[in-house]
């Protein structure tokens, strides 16, 4: 070991010497001198980046059977040069996201067995030491309890406390604890040479069954792609034929540019910014050593610090980080990166150490490490298949989580699974790449936005509900933003598309509503404000705007019976519906879970046409699914219309809306003329403006109507003037989001995204209605044996709605999303989403029940029963609240519920009886 | 008027008697804190008015700073340097209690501090910069431009500031010039000083031109070009009376004519004593306008320094008259500052100085010569303009001033006779002048009135300037290296430069740099802006007591010219 310590502090300190060195690691891998061989002409595939991310790929589509892989490390020394050499190696399960937080459990759980596993002395430096997250704010400290609650109770039941701060120092007695309020505490943790990883999952990757060829020095200039897919790579070196291709080529700028350099662009939105963190030479007086000092994660200092070597490793995020390679310089050696200290002084970073732990002023610095850490828009990695190019993957980004959160192996054993199976183990929407469209690649888009997201690295773990980005913001806009925003709405930016969360009314004021006031655990100020808006579309008519929702035309050509059997093999409930209708359906995956839940009309009468509408964040995934999904010579069309109606989608929400629409469109809008879930065929007339798409349905549940207004014809203004004038009367105003999500989650209307994911199937939610498991041609549907399957056995987790009975909503913390829930004091799941029900003045939970088996908590089937017969708790930030499950919203409650969601309720309870 | 004590830092006019005499004292109180009409006539006046300022001389109380210190440096912790010169002059304490009081109604008490733009819109008011423009590589100047503020403790402020460049000559010349007992002397010096020099310096044929020139009515070579902040102003009034005395000077220099080459050193210590000349010749003479009458009385009455660089190619003259100083600024190889003094003071520190004055005068003057390090026990620099008070027998100024304007007879500062005044001159406007040959390693020049010696280090004043017209911004990066550096001490490192960046950033001009330093520094000799923002905050009345008017003019040189020149000499 002594050895090997030795050799790494070689590794910091003589950087010219490290060719020296290197021939000495090259030893250590098998086939890392193969730089001298000449490349294979094929492989199945091509793994870009020889950095932990990639070795960990090439390691676990080995360890899945996968034998034909390739390495290619553009690094001139070795293995792991990239941002992975330079790493914290701090492997933390302190995550919000279940995905995260499962790929850094995994990580953690692989690193210990990596050397048993593979046979060979790792020496990857892996020590368990715990790690303690600090807080100095009240804030802070309920963010890191609703972390806690979430580890503690989950399937996984990763141990984990909350201290005061005396217990803190007693974990480590160098803390200084007189500015803590509390901490917690994650024995499980550890910290690793991340280095050292990479180097032995290459090697274990190589021994798997000899299957992964690694070469170095090789750096791809371009993939070649035919017909959509990746047919092979162009390198320095020759080209290789391949049918996949992984981009791992960095955590830093250069998956960026080599996303960019192909023929067909794929987009992968990160940037890199200089990090920093610090080495010291080892303590006087040793901490105790039988026990590895934790790891310190200090959030509101912006720093966290681990042992190292004797000594002690500490980094951070600055407050104004210095981005990187925005000109797009990809070769650029990091190592010609510069110590800065006066960044490192500058920016609290030093003095923030100081404060924690005052006992190490005399401590001897060893070096200031510089190494670029890439970042997304978002502050979560991107991952998956390009939407553009099939075949190739991406793995990058990785927010420093790659650094001081962990190798995080896991997140590969995920890509590789996506790559064997054709789609990964978990839920990872929100990781894939297709969350982001083209416009989020602008590199000044990403330039600011990453300084944000670094500025907010550790403050984002905050986590504060209704985070909202600052910079990038006004991407896309609606004709009426001005409009609305001069009438105090304030916003809220989803892909890229701003939209009003709630309007300030006049007199308000600025002094109310101010940025920090919003974010907070507990009551927001915008309660009473949204209370209106709710009341309003509950008693009279709302207007919101909502331009910013995904929107498809599907058109057949010919008329023919074909391309309606591909739609119906498409979507799983009957688009063979007459013009005029509207059809809820999901867009299912072979296990039966939604890949998209949209809502469909058919709009022509002459031949199959159909007008598709998909949340916001759908549009590059659905258009990749459905890409992907149609055959490719069927004659059918399709067409994003999304910036077509961007002129804007007005939802006319309320029992007042049938009049205000009347009124302007001289046409009868009742019920009976136009019923519920109904789209006009022709395109009707409002105020002067016509050739507008009205539909009654409102994604709320609530009466009322959606208005598509193309934007050739510059009627959006037009028509929301009318709306407003006429609606005067009727006493119309503006809601945003806010109040259609309080709308939407006390009708129990399940958002996709939100509530669903792919691995949700419409049994498990309740939507059974909305299969047509039986179709008139008989055809089959993606996703139906699956669902055939689930219906015989039942299903293993049901969504269910929970109402908070003793929760004070102005005294206690609000639920969010991701709060355990307890059946009977047992953990059965998770909420997914959660809003105050103005009509209930509860809170009402979203979430999925689960009942594990108590013994070998194997998941077993999820009855109504079940549902019915529990005793339930939420779990928000370690208070525990009674709730009242059911799994049908309240009919009653709701007067107004009338039309054809009658009819669809009565469909459920013939079912359910 | 009443005769209260007056006692200015360069000059205490109050007849011994009185300036300790409690009666006196006891009977400005009522001035102050019973008569209020009479202080709000008062104030007004000596504010706004250079008539005001000479009429009521006996009552600057803004003046005699040191007088009013002390009980104020108890309360306060402002820095203020001791000025161990006048401690002699301070009265008892007790006396100015009541003082304070009625302070405390002239202006309330300030708790506000300024922000840091305020701060900034007050350094930078006064700020000028000139850079020497280039011409295609000829004729290229060993000066690069210069940087020049002040900033005023007295109001008005009393120091003035010149620059210009020789037209008709080759070099610049630039002055400042620090005033006493008003402003009138030391506007005078900084407008006239730079064309008698000129003038001296100018060969025989371009004299006799000009002289044609005017004689004929033609237009007049321009004999300077001035580099002026629009605050410097010159007196319209009084150019012609100025023009026509130059005019004289010249034609005496034509007259002359001795053939020889201008020597730079003669020609500056003959401008020098010529203009002190005929400042006191034109007071003596007056002027049938009872305006420029009474403006050539005032100007002879008070007084000025100059301290005057003239430098043409790699030939620098210093020549000083008075207290302030010049100070080179030399780059060692290793990169360090150090300062070169190119001038000495005219006090009572310089020994040389006290020798001079003694041997021209007889020795029963000896003691009285030189008390309480001040001439005459009133005058601390020791050579200045105008002063006459300190030149003329006491005849000619009892003449002057019975046959002068009311204005001055009225004025107990004038009519006041210094005590021991026998043997008249004893103060003289004579320049020391020093001449060094430029080095590339001299890296610029500061010119500052004694407001910024008095608070500063000439050390550290050239360190500051040095680091400042380097780019300390553009400081080094540290690296550890193989040094050993513990965290805290690379934690204190990096709060000292940051502080210092901070307030580079700020400046965009030397002498603004230097003055905030000089206001604001702190016992680290960093600058701190509480303190820079109390100091600044200072009510015009209490300004005075904490500060001297401060003002510098900082030259940059061009060492490849300068190099470029020496290798060709050798």
């Amino acid at each position: 070991m002594f050895l090997r310590l030795l050799s790494d502090v070689r590794w910091w300190t003589v950087r010219p010497r490290w060719k020296s060195t290197s021939s000495f690691r090259h030893t250590t891998t098998s086939s890392a001198e193969s730089s001298t061989i000449s490349l294979p002409a094929q492989a199945q595939v091509v793994i870009c980046g020889g950095g932990i991310m990639g070795t960990s790929v090439a390691y676990h589509l080995s360890k899945l059977g996968w034998k034909d892989i390739i390495l290619l490390e553009q690094g001139r020394y070795r293995l792991a040069a990239g941002s992975t050499r330079f790493c914290a190696g701090i492997v933390s399960t302190v995550r919000h996201l279940s995905i995260e937080l499962k790929m850094a459990d995994y990580s953690n759980k692989l690193y210990q067995q990596l050397e048993q596993e593979t046979g060979i002395k790792t020496g990857i430096g892996y020590m368990k030491t715990g790690s303690i997250s600090l807080a100095q704010t009240q804030d802070r400290l309920i963010s890191l309890k609703r972390i806690a609650s979430r580890l503690r109770y989950s399937v996984m039941g990763i141990p984990c406390e909350i201290l005061a701060p005396k217990q803190v120092s007693q974990l480590h007695p160098l803390i200084n604890i007189h500015d803590l309020v509390g901490a917690m505490w994650v024995p499980e943790d550890a910290v690793v040479s991340s280095a050292d990883v990479s180097l032995a999952l290459a090697n274990a990757a190589s021994q798997n069954g000899t299957g992964v060829q690694i070469h170095e020095r090789t750096s791809v200039s371009h993939v070649m792609v035919q017909k959509g897919c990746v047919t092979g790579v162009e390198t320095d070196r020759g080209q290789i034929k391949c049918q996949y291709f992984v981009n791992c080529a960095g955590q830093v700028q250069w998956a960026y540019e080599l996303g960019l350099s192909n023929e067909e662009p794929v987009s992968i939105p990160l940037h890199a910014c200089e990090h920093f963190y610090l080495l010291t030479r080892p303590l006087k007086k040793p901490l105790e050593s039988n026990t590895p000092s934790a790891a310190i994660v200090d959030p509101d200092g912006r720093i966290y610090i681990r042992s190292w070597q004797g000594g002690i490793l500490s980094g951070g995020f600055e407050k104004n980080p210095k981005p990187l390679f925005t000109e797009g310089r990809n070769q650029l050696e990091i190592q010609n990166l510069h110590e800065d200290w006066d960044h490192f002084g500058i920016e609290p970073l030093l003095s923030s150490l100081l404060r924690r732990m005052p006992g190490l002023e005399a401590l001897e610095i060893m070096q200031l490490v510089n190494c670029p850490e890439s970042f997304t828009p978002d502050m979560r990695c991107v991952m998956g298949e390009s939407p553009t190019v099939q075949g190739y993957f991406v793995l990058a980004g990785m927010n420093s989580a790659g650094t001081s959160f962990g190798g995080g192996a896991g997140k590969y054993r995920y890509l590789a699974e996506w790559m064997v199976n054709g789609c990964p183990s978990e839920n990872v929407w929100p990781l894939d790449l297709k969350r982001f469209g083209a416009l989020q690649s602008s590199r000044t888009f990403l330039r600011h936005r990453v300084m944000e997201v670094m500025r907010t690295a550790l403050i984002y773990d905050l986590k504060v509900p209704r985070w909202d980005f600052q910079t990038g913001r006004q991407l896309r806009t609606s004709p009426l933003y001005d409009r609305l925003d001069a009438q105090g709405a304030r916003w809220m930016e989803k892909h890229g598309f701003e939209r009003p969360k709630y309007f300030v009314p006049p007199g308000k004021g600025v002094d109310l509503l101010a940025l920090d006031q919003s974010k907070t655990f507990y009551k927001p100020d915008w309660f009473d404000i949204v209370g209106s808006e709710v009341k309003c579309c509950k008693e009279a008519v709302c207007v919101i705007d909502m331009s910013s929702f995904t929107k498809f035309e599907i058109s057949v050509q010919s008329t023919g019976d074909q391309a309606l059997e591909v739609l119906q093999y498409l979507f799983s409930n009957d688009l063979d519906v007459p013009v005029g209708h509207i059809v809820h359906t999901g867009m299912l995956n072979e296990e039966g879970g939604y890949e998209n839940d949209c809502s469909i009309a058919r709009v022509n009468k002459r031949r199959y046409s159909f007008f598709m509408i998909s949340p916001t964040d759908q549009q590059i995934h659905c258009w990749a699914w459905l890409k992907k999904h149609m055959p490719n010579d069927s004659n059918l069309l399709l067409e994003d219309v999304t910036w077509k109606y961007t002129g804007i989608a007005l939802n006319l929400i309320g029992p007042r809306a049938v009049d205000v629409l009347s009124e302007l469109s001289y046409a009868p809008m009742t019920p009976e003329h136009f019923p519920s879930l109904f789209c006009k065929v022709q395109e009707m007339s409002v105020g002067y403006a016509n050739g507008i798409r009205v539909m009654s349905m409102t994604h709320t549940g609530e009466p009322g109507f959606m208005l598509y207004i193309p934007i050739e014809v510059q009627y959006a203004l037009h028509v929301y003037n009318e709306l407003m004038s006429v609606g005067q009367k009727y006493g119309i105003r503006n809601a945003g989001y806010y109040a259609l999500r309080s709308l939407r989650i006390e009708k129990f209307f399940a958002f996709w995204g939100q509530d669903l994911d792919t691995f949700t199937t419409p049994l498990e939610c309740g939507r059974e209605f909305r299969v047509k498991l039986d179709k008139v041609q008989g055809t089959d549907f993606i996703g139906r044996d699956a669902l055939m399957q689930q219906k015989q056995e039942g299903v293993c987790k049901r969504f269910t709605m929970f109402i908070l009975e003793d929760h004070d909503t102005d005294l206690d913390l609000w639920p969010w999303w991701g709060e355990p829930i307890y059946r009977n004091g047992l953990y059965v799941g998770k909420t997914t989403s959660s809003a105050y029900s103005y009509t209930l003045e509860r809170h009402v939970c979203l979430g999925f029940v689960q009942h594990f088996d108590e013994e070998t908590r194997e998941a077993l089937v999820v009855t109504p029963d079940f549902i019915n017969r529990g005793e339930y708790e939420i779990d928000i930030a370690g208070q525990r609240f009674q709730a009242k499950a059911k799994l049908y919203p309240f009919s009653s409650v709701f007067t107004h519920r009338r039309r054809k969601d009658e009819m669809e309720l009565s469909v459920v309870c013939k079912s359910r009886v | 008027m009443l005769a209260a004590s007056c006692c200015d830092r360069r000059m205490c006019v109050c007849p011994g008697p009185r300036r300790i005499a409690i009666p006196v004292r006891s009977s400005r109180l009522p001035l102050f804190s019973d008569a209020m009409p009479a202080p709000t006539q008062l104030f007004p006046l000596i504010r706004n008015c250079e008539i005001g300022r000479i009429y009521s001389t006996v009552c600057h109380c803004h003046h005699k700073h040191l007088c009013c210190l002390s009980p104020h440096l108890a309360h306060n912790h402002l820095r203020c340097t001791p000025q161990k010169k006048l401690a002699a002059l301070c009265c008892p304490k007790e006396n100015f209690n009541p003082f304070i009081h009625t302070r405390s109604y002239v202006s309330t008490p300030q708790r506000f501090y300024l922000t840091p733009p305020q701060v900034n819109s007050i350094l930078k008011a006064n700020e000028y910069s000139f850079k020497v423009p280039e011409f295609d590589g000829k004729n290229v100047s060993s000066v690069l431009g210069f940087d020049s503020n002040q900033l005023p403790a007295n109001a008005p402020i009393e120091d003035r500031r010149s620059a210009a460049t020789c037209l008709q000559t080759r070099g610049m010349l630039l002055g400042v010039f620090d005033g006493h007992a008003g402003c009138a002397c030391a506007q005078a010096v900084s407008e006239r000083l730079f064309y008698y020099i000129a003038v001296s310096l100018l060969p025989h044929e371009t004299l006799l031109e000009i002289e044609n020139a005017v004689e004929s009515g033609r237009a007049l070579l321009p004999i300077l070009q001035w580099h002026k902040h629009p605050n410097d102003y010159f007196s319209k009034e009084a150019s012609k009376l100025y023009f026509n005395s130059l005019r004289t000077y010249w034609q005496e220099l034509i007259d002359l004519n001795s053939g020889e080459t201008t020597d730079v050193k003669e020609a500056l210590i003959n401008a020098f004593k010529r203009l002190d000349n005929d400042i006191s010749l034109e007071a003596q003479v007056g002027d049938p306008n009872s305006f420029l009458n009474y403006l050539v009385l005032r100007v002879a009455f008070s007084g000025a320094t100059a301290c005057v660089a003239h430098i043409d190619g790699v030939d620098l003259h210093v020549a000083n008259t008075g207290d302030s100083r010049a100070m080179l600024g030399v780059q060692e190889e290793d990169g360090s500052w150090s300062a070169v003094s190119l001038s000495c003071d005219h006090n009572a520190q310089n020994e040389n100085e006290i020798e001079r004055i003694k041997l021209e005068h007889p020795k029963s003057e000896e003691k009285s010569l030189v008390k309480q390090d001040r001439l005459l026990g009133l005058l601390m620099p020791f050579r200045a303009f105008g002063d006459v008070k300190f030149k003329w027998s006491i005849e000619l100024q009892k003449r002057v001033i019975e046959s002068g304007p009311d204005q001055l007879n009225d004025n107990e500062y004038t009519k006041f006779i210094p005590p021991n005044y026998h043997t008249p001159p004893y103060l003289t406007a004579e320049p020391e002048v020093i001449h060094h040959r430029l080095r590339p390693q001299d890296k610029f020049l500061v010119l500052a009135t004694d407001g910024l010696w008095e608070t500063m280090h000439r050390q550290d004043v050239v360190r500051i300037v040095g680091e400042y017209l380097t780019g300390v911004h553009h400081q080094q990066p540290i690296a550890v290296g193989g040094y050993k550096v513990t965290l805290g001490q690379m934690h204190g490192l990096l709060t000292e430069r940051r502080a210092r960046i901070s307030s580079v950033f700020e400046d965009q001009n030397a002498a603004t740099h230097l003055i905030r330093h000089a206001v604001g520094n702190n016992e680290f000799g960093t600058v701190d802006h509480e303190r820079l923002s109390k100091m600044l905050s200072l009510p015009e009345e209490l300004a005075r007591m904490y500060r001297d008017d401060i003002t510098i003019i900082v030259v940059q040189f061009n060492s490849h010219v300068v190099g470029a020149c020496q290798n060709e000499e050798f």
